[in-house]
């Protein structure tokens, strides 16, 4: 057996010694079992050796060139990596540390502080839950029905157990329950700063940067093509999905915070209100409204019976539609397309089906509107493309023809829908085309010095949200595409901190900061300021009106929203991401409790190394990449902690079973820079 | 002691063994001992080698006595069999439940009251006769349940934790053991787990007395600063005599250092003890350099840990009685009365 310093055993594995350089670690992998592919001994010897013989050369070759290089170390065989190498002492003075350790804060756009306002509902706080929503994403009556919950998938519990905390529905509990409030609200100075700003749209984006601006002084006035303020969310979300008084509280309470708003009015030149000296600053919060169309064969004929997606729901919304077809196709599979299918069958339709090209799975609707449309009876037909519109000899409506695809996946993972030959006809009287939104700019004249890129989209600063005129902010949907209403109010947030900069003659990246606190919850040798007990419940279910009753109106909201006591074990199932396990070296003395009783592994002490040597050598090697390792400054014996965050459950027991007091749970809250956030009253009074 | 009892939930990429189990299956419940015990290293280790070993909880006994440490076989393998028994009292239960049933393996955890002051006369017994069993002692040097008076194993001179030395030397188990014939003897520490999981290995896979004295900090009395006992103290002056490997049945050595020689001890079922050796004169088969070597150590000052003896050719209690392979608690009436007929023959012998 050949001798060779680079590998030793511990347990059942060969791993790769902390000394090995990078470049070598990669070839090895953590198990040479795994790296060489065989059980058999001799063949991993001899390949691990051809691999090592390989390297030496490399590195013989790399250090007679350096002749300066530093004497060797060795200690435990780590002289080839530099200490420059190693894994610094993690920095958590950075709010962003434990910001991102909080994986739903960290994922929502607009921050919210989720798991604070998680644990106000189990007090019973509706309205400081409420509030504290309020502030952050400013529609959580909105949202907690209809928000596409980036925070979700984040979740810690996806890792830990297998469902997320149904964070989205919680917030619905807060502004289901909450009392008034409006003595919580800021206050709107009666002495304006003489600042006013044009919002054009009323849809979220625009709502949110006048919430922003009103409490400093700004006078705004919104711009709105429709009746009613809101934008999609009245047009595009169906009242069975979001209750308009739902909408218009909270729509309203912003218009009521002493918003201009002028209804009915489609800006149809960018250059007036450009050129308009009352107007200090321009936001565009217009959104994608152009849905697009299907040119195939038979399009222009059957016209009558072909109607674009979004078009068609705003037409419900203001009721100027309340009739279809027996027979129903919608074409599409986004949440536009389950938004329709489901809106069909409340309008007395009796065959609805949903065509899509793409696979089941790889459609663009939320999983959970796809269980909804599959729940009300609707079949989605996938891999299904359209071909063309059948029309028969009167030039009606006959059906439509589509293709059965198939998708076929290249080496990097790109798809493409190969047709299988199948041709089907599906009969139908109407067809909903619900497959993507554009942008229309076309009110916006090319010469008034605002550039356009890609696409026709206008140039738009990803941080400030400004466009290349100074004078013109975008945010939502209008700034990069279609995306989702808690993009548009984060969108807002930061268009409104650039203009309040632009209008003071601020550096507009001159950027507030956010607040954040870092405080011990520590009340007792086994009491915390918080719950730590883990639920392991299953994620509940959120009780749903009787189909009987739901699929008669439009009118009837499908979800009733948790109860009190759902909606308390559901708040129990959050597993407390913002208790922070904060750890102090100079109070270790490497007993090992916290690594015995920590349930998921994550505590670690550990020499160090480079980041790929550390997360390998922990006693559950750190995959998941997305997620920091925690490395504590050198302690006594020359190791150091090493805490991998991926799925660590804040349970506290290791503070629980600390003798010393080096770990400590505190609670870290976050709060978003807005312009809210600011005490500082006096600069704004001077610009008055 | 906790409140809470630890998530059932685990670490999603946790590693199963042969039997399918987690490390966490053989845990037990939340240990009531003082936060940063040495105990609960112990019992975390205990957990490990069982895991690693890929033991059935149901085929171990765990036994104690009277202290700390005895409460500590609460605190690992939940579904074993155990016994708690009178203060020092251990060793002869070991003896009587081996005898009734060789097949388990037997856990004895005592600490340095239970086995050097009140149990040592069972102590020594049990060495002598050679039980089958893993007797690990968990060493703090005081007597901590009640308040960190000196235990029989505190060293000369070491104050308690109020400043008073302690005038008496103190009981060296490890010498002791090996003078009376233990044949797998190791000293270890509760804060250096590389080394003290495969020596708990070792010691379960070891056919005979197996003596493991532990020393266990307690954070509580006897972790201050002129105790020689703590934490800091024995990480100092630990004097590991050879990085110790369990090697186990299957499995080829792979790690070579190539600053020392390596030793293999085979054990009675084909697993190894391997020893990595830091000081080429040292031989654990070798009883009387392994008590000079602990003498020699102790004088220095230093803590001399790993594996310092082992005889595997010792026979152990059932193989000195000559009992028959299977356990005696399994033997029917039919198997144990000759019946009258042999009774006959043996009285007509006797004629």
């Amino acid at each position: 057996m050949s001798k060779n310093k680079y590998l030793y055993k511990r347990h059942n594995t060969w791993w790769v010694k902390l000394s090995v350089p990078k470049t070598l670690r990669n070839k090895l992998g953590y198990d040479l079992r795994q790296t060489t592919g065989t059980s058999n001994l001799d063949e991993a010897i001899l390949k691990r050796d051809q691999i090592v013989q390989e390297f030496r050369d490399v590195i013989n070759t790399e250090k007679n060139l350096l002749k300066n290089s530093k004497p060797s170390k060795d200690i435990s065989g780590r002289s080839d990596v530099p200490d420059s190498e190693y894994m610094p002492k993690t920095d958590i003075s950075d709010p962003q540390y434990f910001h991102k350790v909080v994986d739903c804060q960290w994922a929502c756009p607009a921050h919210t502080n989720v798991p604070e306002y998680i644990r106000l509902i189990a007090q019973k706080k509706y309205t400081d839950a409420y509030m504290l929503n309020w502030k952050s994403n400013v529609f959580p009556g909105i949202l907690g029905r209809t928000c596409d919950r980036p925070c979700e998938p984040a979740c810690r519990r996806t890792r830990t157990h297998e469902e997320p905390v149904a964070i989205c529905r919680l917030k619905r509990v807060a502004a289901d329950n909450k009392e008034d409030f409006d003595t919580l609200l800021p206050e709107i100075p009666t002495e304006k700063n003489g600042k006013n700003i044009a919002l054009i749209g009323g849809g979220p984006a625009s709502l949110t940067v006048a919430r922003d601006l009103l409490p400093l002084g700004y006078e705004v006035t919104v711009f709105e093509k429709d009746p009613k303020p809101g934008g999609l969310m009245r047009t595009n979300i169906p009242s069975f999905r979001l209750p308009e008084e739902v909408l218009d509280e909270e729509v309203y309470r912003v218009i009521k915070m002493g918003a201009k708003f002028v209804n009915n009015t489609e800006i149809k030149s960018m250059k007036s209100l450009v050129d308009d000296e009352k107007f200090d600053a321009v936001f565009v919060g217009t959104g994608a409204p152009k849905g697009k169309n299907l040119n195939i064969p038979g399009r222009d004929e059957a016209s009558e019976n072909i109607h674009i997606g979004i078009d068609w729901l705003t037409s419900i919304a203001f009721e100027h539609i309340s009739s279809i077809g027996k027979k129903v196709v919608v074409i599409g599979g986004g949440n536009t397309a389950m938004d329709c299918c489901r809106t069909a069958i409340r309008l007395g339709a009796e065959d609805v089906k949903v065509t899509v090209r793409s696979p089941f799975e790889e459609m663009k609707a939320s999983d959970w509107e796809k269980e909804e449309a599959i729940d009300e009876g609707i079949p989605i037909l996938e891999n299904t493309s359209p071909k063309e519109f059948v029309v028969d000899d009167n030039g009606k409506l006959k059906g439509v023809k589509f293709e059965k695809v198939a998708p076929q996946y290249s080496d990097d993972g790109k798809r493409k829908l190969v047709p299988t030959g199948e041709e089907i006809v599906i009969e139908c009287d109407d067809v909903l085309l619900a497959i993507g939104q554009d942008n229309a700019f076309d009110w916006i004249e090319r010469d008034i010095g605002m550039e356009f890129g890609e696409w026709d989209m206008p140039i738009v600063d990803k941080t400030t949200m400004q466009s290349t005129l100074p004078k013109v902010f975008f945010g939502g949907d209008a700034a990069w595409g279609p995306e989702n209403i808690i993009w548009a109010v984060a969108h807002g947030h930061q268009a409104a901190i650039s203009i309040d900069n632009y209008c003071r003659g601020v550096d507009l990246l001159d950027r507030p900061n956010p607040l954040t606190n870092l405080v011990s919850q520590k009340m007792g040798v086994h009491e915390w300021a918080y719950d730590n007990d883990i639920s392991q419940e299953d994620r509940n279910i959120v009780p749903h009106a009787d189909h009987s009753e739901a699929l008669k109106s439009l009118k009837v909201e499908v979800e009733l929203g948790y109860d009190e006591q759902l909606a308390l074990d559901e708040a129990q199932r959050c597993l407390n991401c913002d208790m922070q396990t904060v750890f102090k070296e100079d109070l270790c003395i490497e007993c090992d409790a916290c690594v015995d009783i920590c349930p998921t592994d994550c505590i670690n002490f550990t020499d160090n190394g480079t980041e790929e040597f550390v997360r390998g050598s922990l006693r559950i090697p750190a995959v998941n990449l997305d997620q920091s390792l925690y490395v504590s400054d050198k302690l006594k014996t020359g190791r150091v902690m090493v805490k991998d965050e991926d799925v660590c459950v804040h349970c506290g027991l290791c503070a629980e079973r600390c003798p010393t007091g080096a770990w400590d749970i505190q609670k870290f809250s976050y709060t978003e820079a807005q312009t809210l956030n600011s005490k500082d009253k006096k600069k704004y009074k001077e610009v008055a | 002691m906790t409140y809470i009892q630890k998530p059932i939930n685990h670490h999603p990429n946790l590693k199963k063994n042969k039997l399918g189990l987690t490390r966490r299956d053989y845990e037990g419940a939340v240990s009531s001992l003082c936060a940063g015990c040495g105990h609960d290293s112990i019992s975390a280790a205990i957990i490990d080698a069982c895991f690693e070993l890929n033991i059935e909880a149901y085929k171990v006994a765990k036994l104690s006595g009277i202290g700390c440490s005895s409460k500590a076989p609460a605190y690992f393998l939940n579904d074993s069999h155990g016994f708690n028994s009178v203060h020092g009292r251990m060793p002869s239960i070991a003896t009587g439940a081996s005898c009734a049933n060789d097949d388990l393996l037997y856990i004895g955890v005592s600490g340095d009251g239970d086995s050097a002051s009140i149990g040592m006369g069972q102590f020594v017994h049990a060495i002598r006769r050679q039980v089958d069993m893993t007797y690990i002692v968990e060493n703090n040097g005081t007597y901590g349940l009640t308040k960190g008076q000196f235990s029989a194993t505190n060293d000369k001179d070491s104050p308690n934790k109020y400043g008073e030395e302690n005038p008496f030397p103190p009981v060296d188990l490890t010498a002791l053991a090996i003078q009376l014939g233990a044949s797998y003897v190791a000293r270890s520490f509760s804060g250096d787990r590389d080394q003290l999981v495969p020596l708990i290995m070792g010691a379960f896979q070891h056919k005979g007395f197996a003596l493991l004295d532990i020393i266990s900090p307690c954070v509580t009395f006897n972790n201050h600063d002129a105790s020689t006992k703590s934490y800091d103290h024995i990480r100092e002056h630990n004097d590991a005599l050879g990085k110790v490997d369990f090697v186990p049945l299957g499995r080829e050595i792979i790690a070579n250092y190539e600053e020392g020689e390596t030793v293999e001890v085979n054990l009675h079922d084909g697993s190894k003890m391997s020893l990595e050796k830091l000081d080429n004169s040292y031989d654990p088969t070798d009883a009387n350099l392994a008590l000079n070597t602990v003498r020699e150590k102790n004088d220095e000052g230093k803590v001399a840990t790993g594996l310092l003896y082992i005889d595997t050719k010792a026979p152990d209690l059932y193989e000195t009685l000559n009992a028959i392979d299977k356990p005696l608690n399994t033997l029917n009436e039919k198997e144990l009365c000759p019946g009258s007929d042999k009774l006959k023959t043996i009285n007509q012998g006797l004629n």
